[in-house]
């Protein structure tokens, strides 16, 4: 790692004024960065931790119904917290390893937005808002394609807030090296229609199934999808699996989302 | 440099390091507690798991001056107070649960935070969670079966000596 600075501010308006300095960097747990830094990928002169930010950890429910996460909490406290939400609890509980759920934390990873993570699933799939420390950002306006999001220099998300399902559920094809989603698929029924999104399949990150939503909201049964075909066109090639191969598992993993939801 | 303080094995320790000093080589090359090891480097095999506030880490992928004012423990604080081996520990003799010892302080150490969390674990349960532990000479049957007899449960039914 080339050398920089940690600052650990305590607040998020301490956090905001830190990273208004020249190349500067956020760090959430740490569980990407930390081994971006080590490859020199990365070349901050200010490293500002967001981990003793306690304004930013937590989940509660707000007035709207709404799951409301704080940007610092862990995987590990969704897991055991959010059961409110299963389908959202329980694909917490599968990111990473242990050890890495009890640093890497949501903010960080909707932040990093990696095509193959999970949490971006669950957030375009649940149409989450996503608060950081200026404005809402709807899940739908939030996500730009692999490692790209709409958020500014500097700015920080704060919070994440999930409406939840009638009822949902995640089925995450692992590539077990990495244990990232070689294809993952998020399904969430609310009482005005079915979302759908897409992890790990495609090169320009999570993306949500139009179609498949379209039958599912008439007809939420595995059945519904069987005319359907995804396009391999812009899925991504790897030695892990063609476009062809993660074309495919999408609508396998969206029929057993659709099997096990609750 | 920064100076940084925290509990290691309940007792305060200190010292001057980097923004990019890991905590894992805080622990090994400035406080010389050499037990924590260093596998891939990479947050994937485990060998540097320790607790920080009780719960369990890669090391290798935290920043010593993100441990300020936190308890840490290690393996060299794992054994009971009199230097008898800790019921994990025993375990893991008693049912080979070692080859080379390479990986042993980070599965003791992951052992240890699955048992707080989940006393009387299944088989299933431990291989689920020992997901981010890896062992190079592949002993996974014993060390499987060292955790769930130090939690207390028969394994005499469970394959593969």
């Amino acid at each position: 790692m080339y050398a920089f600075e940690i600052e650990k501010p305590s607040t998020i308006a301490d956090a905001v004024l830190a990273l208004s300095g020249e190349d500067t960097q956020a760090l959430g747990g740490g569980q990407t960065l930390i081994p971006t830094l080590k490859q020199r990928l990365a070349a901050p002169e200010v490293l500002v931790s967001l981990s003793g930010v306690s304004e930013m950890v937590g989940i509660c429910r707000n007035d709207a119904g709404e799951m409301c996460i704080g940007g610092a909490t862990t995987h590990a406290a969704v897991a055991a917290g959010a059961g409110a939400f299963p389908a959202l609890a329980a694909l917490a509980s599968h990111i990473g390893d242990p050890a890495v759920r009890n640093r890497g934390t949501i903010g960080g990873s909707l932040a990093n937005n990696d095509p193959s993570a999970c949490y971006p699933a669950a957030a375009l799939g649940a149409g989450a808002t996503i608060k950081t420390n200026t404005r809402d950002i709807a899940a739908d306006d939030y996500f730009e394609g692999m490692f790209s999001t709409a958020l500014d220099e500097g700015e920080i998300v704060t919070e994440v807030r999930f409406p939840v399902p009638e009822v949902a559920n995640y089925q995450k094809f692992v590539q077990p090296a990495s244990r990232f989603a070689l294809v993952g698929v998020f399904v969430a029924k609310f009482a005005d229609g079915v979302r759908i999104a897409v992890t790990g399949a495609s090169e320009e990150g999570v993306f949500r199934w139009t179609e498949a939503e379209a039958a599912l909201s008439a007809d939420f049964s595995a059945e519904a999808l069987s005319d359907l075909t995804v396009p391999a066109d812009g899925m991504i090639a790897d030695l892990h699996g063609s476009p062809a191969y993660r074309a495919h598992l999408v609508k396998v993993m969206t029929g057993r989302a659709v099997g096990a939801a609750t | 440099m920064t100076q940084v303080s925290m509990t290691l094995n309940g007792k305060a320790v200190t010292g001057d390091v980097e923004g990019r000093t890991l905590l894992v080589d805080f622990l090994r090359e400035d406080l010389r507690m050499t037990g924590t090891h260093v596998g891939c480097d990479t947050s994937q095999c485990g060998a540097c798991v320790v607790h920080v506030n009780g719960e369990a880490v890669k090391s290798c992928t935290m920043f010593a001056a993100e441990a300020e004012g936190a308890e840490v423990a290690t393996i060299e604080g794992a054994a009971n107070a009199d230097g008898s081996l800790n019921v994990i520990q025993q375990a893991f003799q008693d049912h080979h649960g070692l080859q080379c010892g390479f990986c042993t302080p980070g599965m003791v150490m992951s052992a240890a935070a699955l048992l707080k969390d989940n006393p009387k674990p299944t088989e299933a349960e431990v291989r689920t969670y020992l997901e981010g532990n890896i062992c190079r000479c592949t002993g996974y049957h014993n060390i499987v079966k060292a955790i769930m007899a130090a939690s207390g449960q028969d394994v005499s039914a469970i394959a593969a000596e």
